[in-house]
């Protein structure tokens, strides 16, 4: 066999296929031989030097830089998207060759919307928002669709919503279905990622058959957490996710998005995101189409790398701008 | 290349582990080495090169030991070992303990002068070998007063081979000090120097002069060692080949053996399989250490409804390998040990395309140095050269199959058995194939997995004995009191002619058959069946047709027959045996049916969330050559250890007093035991034990009698590797007579949803 004929094929954007049945309940997954993988793939791959430093370049090209707090205000708002347009020194990213480097997007609440969209004007970044009530998923869904129509007509692109778990535990797949189908018709041109809470599937195999689902659904992207869950982002999650994103693009064609949000927090993180990327989807999905993180305190820690690599000097917080 | 030109491709780049330390080690050395003896270095004149496969440049030169170094080191050893025998187990563990300590403070040095002289990737020595290495020595820390009725062997030969060098010399060195042996170890003349080092651990760690010798050199300095007269026992880890020179020349000495050789292992995919699981499994199982491991798993079956999906998905798995500088941080292969070795993997692949074999190969190798690509072998059969031969490199071949039993059919069709990785989330299947799958180790979703309390070795071919676990230490002792012979029960050769004349036959497949020859013997005034190479041929071949089912049957259901066997013994009127045998006898088989289904396998504590369980899993048929002292007894001992543990048995009578035996026959008629399970044959030993001893179909051979007759047995025994037990008369204890009669199986099966 050619090689070539092992490339992943791409049918542009996701538009859905019918709810299967028989392949979802074909799923099998070996925790084991999950967490095996993960464990020894962080020692079978490194980046170091120049390498490492455009690869976390690459972290903050596909960061969705987030504030998703009570108390949120436009100030604060505003400072983030200022640090969006702006994610890294000035000096910096002229050391490195990188003028003009900004963040995937900025993710807020719907109040947030129209702010942020204003910080970010002539930036191109998008805005996302979280929405579908957001993070528990379990307001009516009238509301729930009528959150993600007002967040696009608030000029929000990017609709991240979150499913309903009790769908996942109660093996209603078509319920699930439905639920993000009808999402995602909402969303229109926006692009729809789907929450998944994994922390919350209670097995890596729900979260294979709910990734799946939602991928069928019309889902552009999935992404494992709100942030709000007791376990996050874990590398065992992204790589069942993955698998499944894969298995989607073989047999439909689609590519979908992947995107790991919550405790992502050190630079060495958002290596090990991408170097799963690289290893298990190829590099299509280490660029910002195909690859987000979602994240805040990330970007200081990725700042103080970068600017190490720089000068050759250790870094400290305060030396770079807060979001 | 800069940061904005990296930033488009996002390549890996370059990730090199520091060798500072390990070349200025070598510096230090004037990279020439002699040889560790009594606790001393030795300089030698002879030296020859070692190298390393990365760049294929000579780093150092070692010394060529010949016969008179070697015998230097066994002396040493023999002088050591009765003061180090005699230490308390506590104080041999605290060495050992200091060993393992010692490893792990120079684990980096270790590991990179691993690497450098042996070429596998620096993440493997790093995160694999060394850590095991110190596991080793710790859990052996603990072993040391573990056996109390046994006694060490004395002077150990090892032999160890290139592929996981310093491992390797944990495995043959920890059990040995533990248990109060001495050693004197040869390191694989291509990788000889974490061994050089390890013995400056030793001098650091103020291991009493002998107990360890090392010396390097090439296979003349290895048969020096194992032919060497004042040696006990001998411990080899290699080829098959190499293994069965072995075997001929210590036939016959006395000298223990453990070998552990090659293999061609199973891998098994089901299609309820975590396919993406097993896809990465295989990545551990034949892309690991470049393939150079006995137990890689080589041989991929696949279920054949999800064979084009397992396949695809291999190959695309094989393109994300990195092949390059084996001390490179994120390398995935490094190099293959000798440009010999590369050549024969070649060879190999070149003669299974020209069977028509599809090769698919994927990675880039570097320039520089000795490299073989990861390849897939597609389109094989069992008839196919490479589905048969040990390739030991990166080579997997692939194979569909259609059904369970069809899998256990294919995996165990190859004269090895040293390991299986089966794959399925149905634990049914998976235990079951577990069971049925001729191999000493099987990874249930899982593969390569070791530890230090999972004893590891071979069925069949792959060898015997076995190293690690509490199954591992018997290689390393010997029961007490050996010598104490068991007192000679007077038999009664001389029996009253019959009113009406009697036809005494052999027993084969249940019925009593009259031999081809047509010929008969006399005997203590009786006519005695005069059976030949056929009726042994005859009888393995009932045998081998009765031992699967008769395995398959409860222990519980075992030991009953044989208390019935017992119960009919008691009262029987056996010609040519005393009522003082005959008693004696049924208290033997008594004795053992109490045992048989209590002989149990345990859970070793192994380091993961799961658990490596094992099972005394029966040899298969086992051939035995009985003496003429106790005709009875030792008939009926190795009868009831032999099938008790689910074997079938195919025995030869004594040659001298054949009488109790034929009279048996009836008594085994009358208790239950299934046609072709016990099989005996009268005649000349002369005409039957080299049939019986070169059989292939023959698993483990017994022999008990004169020098002559044990040099003979263990001589042809090396053809197929049968495992031997050879003495001068039957004198074990139960627990011994039922290990002989069984080998460990561990099951790996890590669990959690």
């Amino acid at each position: 066999m050619n090689p070539a004929e092992l490339r992943t094929p791409n049918l542009g954007r996701n538009s859905g296929i019918p709810l299967d049945l028989d392949w979802v309940e074909s799923v099998r997954v070996n925790r084991s031989a999950v967490e095996r993988r993960t464990a020894t793939l962080l020692g079978r791959r490194t980046v170091k030097k120049q390498w490492q430093a455009a690869w976390l370049l690459r972290a903050i090209a596909c960061m969705d830089l987030t504030t998703l707090a009570g108390d949120d205000t436009a100030t604060n708002v505003r400072r983030l998207c200022a640090k969006a347009r702006f994610p890294v020194r000035k000096d910096l990213l002229e050391a490195l060759g990188m003028p003009g480097h900004h963040v995937g997007a900025v993710c807020v609440y719907h109040e947030w919307v129209s702010t942020a969209v204003e910080a970010l004007a002539g930036s191109g970044i998008p805005v996302a928002a979280v929405s579908a009530g957001f993070p528990h998923g379990q307001s009516p869904m009238r509301l729930r669709l009528a959150e993600i129509e007002e967040s696009v007509a608030a000029g929000a692109q990017e609709i991240d919503i979150v499913i309903t778990r009790a769908k996942v535990l109660g093996g209603d797949w078509a319920g699930l279905y439905d639920e993000v189908k009808a999402f995602r018709e909402a969303c229109g041109e926006a692009h729809l990622k789907a929450i998944l809470a994994t922390g919350e599937l209670a097995t890596l195999r729900n979260v294979q058959k709910a990734s799946l689902v939602a991928m069928m659904a019309g889902a552009d992207f999935i992404k494992t957490s709100t942030g709000k869950e007791t376990v996050n982002a874990t590398l065992d999650f992204g790589l069942v996710m993955a698998r499944a994103i894969r298995d989607f693009n073989d047999r439909t064609g689609y590519r979908v998005g992947f995107k790991p949000a919550g405790g992502i927090r050190a630079a060495k993180q958002s290596l090990d995101w991408l170097i799963l990327m690289k290893e298990e989807l190829g590099d299509p999905w280490m660029k910002p189409d195909l690859f987000r993180l979602g994240a805040s305190s990330l970007l200081t820690d990725i700042e103080r790398q970068l600017e190490h690599f720089v000068t050759g000097r250790y870094s400290a917080n305060h030396r770079h701008p807060m979001p | 290349m800069t940061v904005s030109e990296l930033y488009d491709t996002l390549p890996y780049g370059p990730a090199p582990e520091d060798s500072k330390l390990a070349q200025a080690w070598l510096d230090d050395r004037g990279r020439k080495f002699g040889v560790y003896i009594d606790g001393a270095w030795h300089g030698v004149d002879d030296q020859f090169e070692v190298f390393s496969p990365g760049t294929g440049n000579a780093i150092a030169t070692v010394a060529q030991a010949e016969d008179g170094l070697v015998d230097r080191a066994v002396r040493a050893a023999r002088r050591a070992q009765p003061s180090w025998g005699a230490l308390p187990g506590v104080e041999r563990g605290r060495y050992l303990y200091a060993i393992a300590r010692h490893v792990q403070k120079h684990s980096r040095l270790f590991a990179v002068l691993e690497s450098l002289n042996n070429g596998k990737p620096i993440r493997e020595t790093r995160d694999l070998d060394i850590p095991l290495v110190s596991r080793h020595f710790y859990y052996h820390a603990g072993v040391c007063d573990m056996l109390p009725d046994h006694e060490p062997v004395g002077v150990c030969g090892q032999i160890i081979p290139w592929n996981f060098p310093l491992l390797m010399l944990a495995w043959k060195i920890a059990p040995a000090i533990a248990l109060g042996n001495t050693v004197v170890l040869k390191p694989a003349e291509f990788t000889p120097l974490t061994a050089l080092l390890f013995a400056e651990i030793c001098a650091e760690v103020g291991l009493p002069p002998g107990v360890v010798n090392i010396i390097t050199g090439d296979g003349r300095t290895g048969q020096a060692i194992v032919e060497h007269s004042d040696i006990d026992k001998i411990a080899f880890t290699g080829s098959t080949e190499v293994g069965r020179i072995i075997r001929r020349a210590t036939a016959g000495t006395g000298k223990k053996l453990s070998l552990e050789l090659g293999g061609k292992s199973p891998f098994i995919i089901f299609d309820d399989a975590d396919l993406d699981g097993a896809v990465e499994g295989l990545v551990d199982a034949i892309w690991f250490n470049q393939g150079q491991v006995c137990c890689a798993g080589s041989r991929l079956l696949v279920q054949e409804s999800v064979a084009d999906v397992v396949l695809n998905k291999v190959r695309r798995r094989m393109q994300t390998l990195r092949v390059g500088d084996p001390l490179d941080k994120a390398v995935d292969i490094g190099a293959i040990v000798a440009p010999v070795q590369r050549d024969r993997i070649h060879e190999l692949v070149t003669v299974g395309v020209n069977e028509g074999a599809e090769l698919f190969q994927a990675g880039t190798c570097p320039a520089e140095g000795w490299f073989y690509p990861p390849t897939l072998l597609t389109n094989v059969s069992p008839a196919s050269t490479v589905a048969q031969e040990e390739i030991f490199g990166p080579v997997l071949v692939a194979m569909p199959f259609r059904t369970p039993a069809e899998a256990v059919d294919l995996a165990n069709n190859t004269v090895y058995g040293l390991a299986a990785s089966v794959w399925s989330e149905n634990l049914n299947l998976a235990f079951d194939i577990a069971s049925r799958v001729k191999a000493g180790t099987v990874w249930i979703n899982c593969t390569n997995q070791f530890d230090a309390s999972s004893g590891f070795g071979g069925f069949r071919e792959s060898g015997f004995g076995r190293e690690g676990g509490i199954e591992g230490l018997y290689e390393y002792v010997k029961p007490r009191h050996q010598d104490q012979r068991r007192p000679e029960l007077a038999s009664d050769p001389v029996v009253n002619s019959d009113a009406i004349d009697r036809t005494h036959k052999l027993y084969i497949g249940g019925k009593q058959v009259r031999p081809d020859s047509g010929h008969s013997l006399v005997i203590h005034g009786h006519e005695i069946a005069r059976g030949n190479r056929k009726d042994i041929r005859n009888a393995v071949e009932a045998a081998r047709s009765a031992q699967p089912g008769w395995q398959r049957s409860t222990a519980y259901l075992r030991s009953q027959v044989l208390y019935y066997l017992a119960e009919n013994l008691q009262h029987a009127d056996l010609f040519g045996a005393s009522r003082e045998e005959i008693a004696a006898a049924t208290d033997a088989v008594f004795r053992i049916a109490g045992q048989v289904d209590k002989f149990e396998g345990r859970v070793h504590a192994v380091p993961s969330r799961g658990m490596a369980y094992t099972q005394n899993e029966p040899i298969g048929v086992v051939g035995a050559v009985l003496p003429d002292n106790s005709p009875l007894l030792s008939l009926v001992t190795l009868i009831a250890a032999g099938i008790g543990m689910g074997n079938a048995v195919v025995l030869i009578a004594s040659e001298t007093n054949p009488l109790p035996s034929v009279a048996l026959y009836r008594v085994l008629e009358a208790s239950d035991i299934p046609a072709g399970v016990v099989n005996i044959v009268t005649g000349l030993r002369e005409e039957l034990v080299p049939t019986l001893a070169d059989h292939d179909g023959i698993d483990a051979i017994f022999a008990f009698g004169g020098e002559e007759l044990r040099q003979d047995v263990e001589l042809r025994s090396a053809a197929n590797l049968k495992q031997t037990w050879v003495s001068s008369d039957i004198d074990a204890s139960v627990d011994e007579l039922l290990r002989r009669c069984t080998q460990v199986k561990n099951v790996w099966v890590p669990y959690g949803e």
